[in-house]
């Protein structure tokens, strides 16, 4: 299957590697955030798509990063970012840890709503307390530094090839994960967790280690949203942005690395394109999700999946 | 005494949020389809009992008429849209039911506008009963708890002890079964899907005259509603209800102990007794 | 082949038209081409009554200088902003950098406004504020491009502390939302009454935007205050005065607050409202004939009563005519600009105020009482009140 989309990610890499020359400031800024969003959604792509495991709660591991981020910065100066971009993915990979370690024990519908107490604790943390600004978030000035000569992130431009550069690093580093012996492991507990156990597979493990990895990335996500900015605000952790991640994840389609990043590129161009038409927005973007939900199953990915070869039934076609 | 009359406000509030929440119990713990659009019912309740007691002059006409009518949305939501997710996984009714929340918020603000509104406290129930010599108890509050408590004793004797209820309990248990002994299971879904939407309506529509009507008041109601069915476990009316007065507490007690933190109590609670009891505190398998 | 030449053909003329359009000079902005204004508001959500009076008072006033502002013609640029600040920079960035407008206006929460500061500072886009009231605005973030035609925080809520002082209250205690616009209106309240001599018993706050106020009114009642300060908007504000009053406590413990417990609340409020004093630079009965003029003019036009938000956004467009007007509608010279928006004078329907240093309105306050349905005013609660401007750095303040 991968195969046959490879024509597709090379076009949309070349794409991504040229777009700079057309595009004026405005629409540098609107793909760079959504080359951001497509981190997010490849790592939630990883639990949800991969490994089967539904978190209403990946947000926080979003906003974990970008507010470690925040906190750490100097108030005036640029932060670095070979400091502060590590101690941030430690920040999410740590949070991931602890939450993986206390909810991967239940399964179903439980494991979504934990999922989302935890997260929703992170978000009231940050919001109810006046450690990062409280609802109103806080500002960093600048953005980071890094310390090469000739690159500053503080353009724009630097900082959407910047942002490409992670994104291509995300995604081959998935790409090489999905293939590997833990890679196909994730995918087996995904079809059949039982099954796993019996062969002899500790999942437990395997099911953490994803957890913390997807963490991690969306982490890297969270501080570039940051970074991005030079701002942040509780609502990075808010259950309506795990949502919409899962959302753009059905759109794209799940269980495919470059669904994800389709997912996000169409869903941030639906929402730009929907509220110039109209300032009631919100009405078409849910019809589109209820439309979106009940006639494409597979995501715009399925689309091309349909002209290929018919293969066996997915396991998330079943009701577990 | 003060601690007395902040137990009372626990005890008020919580009996408040399981009004609300029973909707989503039903919904929830009985047919498996996790509703995120519980909220915009709940403020769909609260508009139509603005809208229907301006037209009819009074609350207590509204209210019979906005139960059939939101019983009516249900019927329709469930036949157009939720009967396709019952195969699917809880991934797909999460993002349907997400959508349709977008779509209910704007069509409020089409329909009805964004203005903060007031719903008038029956004249029959507008006193304040004084219990110290500064504070009065809103008579309307403890009207509330009753009409809770009632609806409580209602819905477990209906779903215990009638046969209605066991048709209810055997669709849930095992549909399969229940189908190849003859019921229609199709019927029971759409029955017990709308009447989800009615009770969350008529919780809107009850609270409306001490909470005001205003837009987003689905949205914050909407996670609390979760948290208690899973910390009471899915499919356990006496587990909601507990659930909702321990919340209830938390809320209440933290705001006065701990203001900060109040917020984080309530998630705090349900991970703990989801630590110690995956399935929540009476939940079945 | 005949594809390729064409192809040539084309490319050749493309260039050669970038080439032309690139050195002709930029008279874009000459005075006689349209102005371009930015108006960043909530147009929907629970601010949108807020950010539609705004919106109308601005176009009142441009009409009533006959469709012009400082001689020129307006081109309108519009983003519902839905009062979310994690969406405010991207949407900042459309109108600024997308649109290009030469004049940002907006908006009405705080946290969006921030960030529309943050971009307006670093983009030098001239930016009018017409209600958002965080101090930092005209304070720690002050800019010569930055200007407020409303409020900051800290001033509505100063003054009552020297009218409950006078009252005879010497205890009070304090309720508000733990987020910006709460905590600051509380802290310019406290400033002022303990310097008068009193004394906050208990300041309390709960998270925003939450509005289960009962744990607090039971705290309240235990606590026997002399009166009590809060501060309350929108939704929260009503609820607020309606729990108060079925509490009993309206007639033991009197409440006061900043006007916003009582704007656009009252008809929702009813009974549970009446006789509230609040301080607002505004009130519905201001006896000038300006007022007079401007609420029968809008009352004609919109079909309904203006209010504050509605005379902030009517001054916002005044503050631009007034400055374009003296540099003779260029915006060539951006300090001579400032400079004139700086010292105009604004015959406002709130009276007539100037702009203070750090670019914010200094402005009477008065004092008014829920009579009916309307804020009567009852007398100034403090003549020509300036904000401080803490951490402003700019030259000459």
């Amino acid at each position: 299957m991968k195969r046959s989309l490879l024509p597709w990610l090379i076009l949309a890499a070349i794409l991504l590697l040229l777009f700079p020359a057309v595009a004026e400031k405005f629409y540098l800024q609107l793909v760079t955030k959504i080359m951001i969003l497509s981190i997010f959604a490849l790592s939630l792509d990883l639990l949800v798509g991969y490994t089967g495991l539904v978190s209403l709660g990946h947000a926080a591991y979003f906003g974990i990063a970008a507010y470690t981020y925040a906190l750490v910065s100097p108030a005036a100066d640029p932060a670095n970012v070979w400091l502060t971009l590590p101690l941030a993915l430690a920040a999410s990979a740590a949070a991931a840890l602890l939450v993986g370690a206390l909810v991967l024990r239940t399964s179903g519908v439980y494991f979504i709503m934990v999922t989302l107490a935890f997260a929703q604790m992170a978000y009231y943390f940050f919001h109810d307390t006046r450690i990062a600004g409280g609802s109103d978030g806080i500002y960093v000035n600048t953005r980071p530094d890094a310390l090469v000569p000739g690159v500053d992130l503080a353009n724009d431009l630097h900082f959407y090839y910047f942002v490409l550069a992670a994104l291509a690093v995300v995604f081959a580093l998935l790409a090489i994960i999905l293939r590997s012996p833990f890679g196909r492991a994730l995918q087996g507990i995904k079809a059949n967790e039982h099954r796993m156990r019996a062969l002899g597979f500790a999942t437990l493990r395997y099911k953490l280690a994803a957890f913390v990895l997807a963490g991690t990335i969306a982490g890297l996500a969270g501080y570039l949203a940051a970074a991005k900015e030079g701002y942040v605000n509780p609502e990075m952790m808010a259950w309506h942005q795990s949502g919409t991640v899962l959302m753009m994840l059905i759109l794209g389609g799940m269980g495919t690395l470059l669904g994800a990043v389709l997912g996000a590129f169409s869903y941030v161009l639906l929402q730009e394109w929907f509220s110039a038409l109209t300032k009631h927005w919100q009405l078409l973007m849910g019809v589109f999700i209820v439309a979106a939900v009940l006639l494409l199953p597979q995501g715009l990915i399925g689309l091309h999946q349909l002209r290929m070869k018919p293969r066996l039934p997915r396991a998330e076609d079943e009701r577990d | 005494m003060e601690w007395l009359i902040q137990i009372l406000n626990s005890v008020q509030y919580g009996l408040l949020l399981f009004l609300v929440a029973s909707g989503l119990t039903l919904i929830f713990g009985i047919m498996g389809v996790i509703n995120l659009a519980h909220g915009s019912f709940y403020m769909i309740g609260a508009y139509l009992a603005f809208t229907l007691s301006s037209l009819t002059g009074s609350l207590w006409l509204a209210i019979p008429l906005g139960i059939v009518v939101s019983a009516a949305l249900g019927l329709v939501l469930e036949w157009a849209l939720i009967s396709r997710l019952y195969r699917r996984d809880h991934l797909y009714q999460v993002l349907l039911t997400f959508g349709l929340i977008l779509v209910f918020e704007e069509l409020r603000s089409i329909v009805v506008g964004d203005d903060v509104h007031s719903v008038a406290i029956p004249a029959a129930l507008a006193a304040s009963l004084p219990l110290t010599d500064t504070l009065s108890y809103p008579v309307y509050r403890l009207f509330i708890s009753a009409v809770c408590l009632a609806l409580a004793a209602l819905m477990y004797v209906t779903i215990q002890k009638t046969r209605f209820g066991m048709m209810i309990r055997a669709a849930a248990s095992n549909p399969e079964m229940a189908t190849s002994l003859g019921l229609d299971i199709r019927w029971i879904h759409a029955l017990v899907f709308a009447a989800g939407v009615a009770l969350a309506a008529f919780a809107g529509m009850i609270a409306a005259p001490v909470s005001s009507v205003f837009p987003g008041m689905g949205s914050q109601v909407l996670i609390v509603c979760f948290v208690i069915v899973v910390i009471g476990g899915i499919g356990s009316l006496k587990g909601a209800l507990i659930a909702a007065l321990l919340i209830g507490f938390a809320d209440t007690f933290g705001k006065v102990l701990f203001p900060d933190y109040a917020s984080i109590a309530v998630y705090l609670l349900m991970a703990v007794v989801l630590l110690f009891r995956p399935l929540g505190l009476f939940g079945r398998a | 082949m005949t594809d390729r030449r064409q192809f040539i053909q084309q490319a050749g003329l493309l260039a050669s038209a970038a080439a032309i359009g690139g050195l002709t000079p930029s008279i874009a902005r000459a005075q006689t081409a349209k102005l371009r204004v930015g108006m960043m508001l909530p147009y929907t959500g629970t601010y949108a009554a807020l950010g539609t009076a705004i919106t109308q008072g601005f176009n009142l006033a441009v009409e009533e200088s006959g469709g012009m502002v400082g001689g020129r013609a307006i081109e309108y640029f519009t983003v519902d902003d839905e009062s979310e600040p994690s969406k405010a920079t991207d949407n900042a960035n459309k109108l600024v950098q997308r649109d290009k407008v030469d004049v940002l206006i907006g908006t009405v929460h705080s946290g969006v406004v921030m960030a529309m500061v943050k971009v307006a500072r670093d983009n030098g886009t001239l930016l009018i504020i017409p209600n958002a009231g965080a101090n930092a605005a005209t304070g720690g973030q002050c800019a010569p491009n930055i200007f407020r035609t409303s409020f900051s925080n800290w001033q509505p809520a100063h003054p009552m502390g020297k009218v409950m002082y006078d009252k005879g209250h010497r205890k009070v205690v304090t309720l508000t939302w733990k987020y910006g616009a709460g905590e600051e209106s509380i802290e310019s309240f406290k400033e002022a009454f303990t310097k008068a001599g009193g004394a906050i018993v208990k300041e309390m706050y709960l998270p925003f935007p939450n509005v289960e106020f009962q744990p607090f009114i039971t705290e309240i009642a235990s606590l026997k205050p002399d009166a009590v300060f809060v501060f309350f908007a929108g939704g929260g504000a009503v609820k607020f005065t309606k729990d108060y009053a079925a509490a009993g406590l309206k007639e033991k413990i009197p409440l006061y607050g900043s006007g916003f417990l009582t704007d656009g609340t009252l008809e929702a409020q009813g009974a549970s409202a009446q006789g509230l004093l609040t301080t607002l630079h505004y009130g519905d009965g201001i006896e000038n004939p300006k007022n007079k003029q401007f609420r029968y003019n809008y009352g004609k036009k919109y079909g309904i009563q203006a209010d504050v938000y509605a005379v902030q956004g009517y001054d916002a467009a005044l503050l631009l005519h007034g400055g374009l007007n003296a540099v003779k509608g260029s915006f060539g010279d951006r300090k001579a600009l400032y400079g004139a928006l700086e010292k105009v004078k604004i015959d406002s329907p709130r009276g007539p105020w100037t702009m203070s240093k750090a670019h914010n309105p200094i402005q009477d306050i008065y004092l008014r009482r829920v009579e009916g349905n309307a804020n009567q005013v009852i007398g100034i609660a403090w003549k020509a009140l300036e904000d401080p401007a803490r951490g402003c750095r700019m030259a000459a303040v």
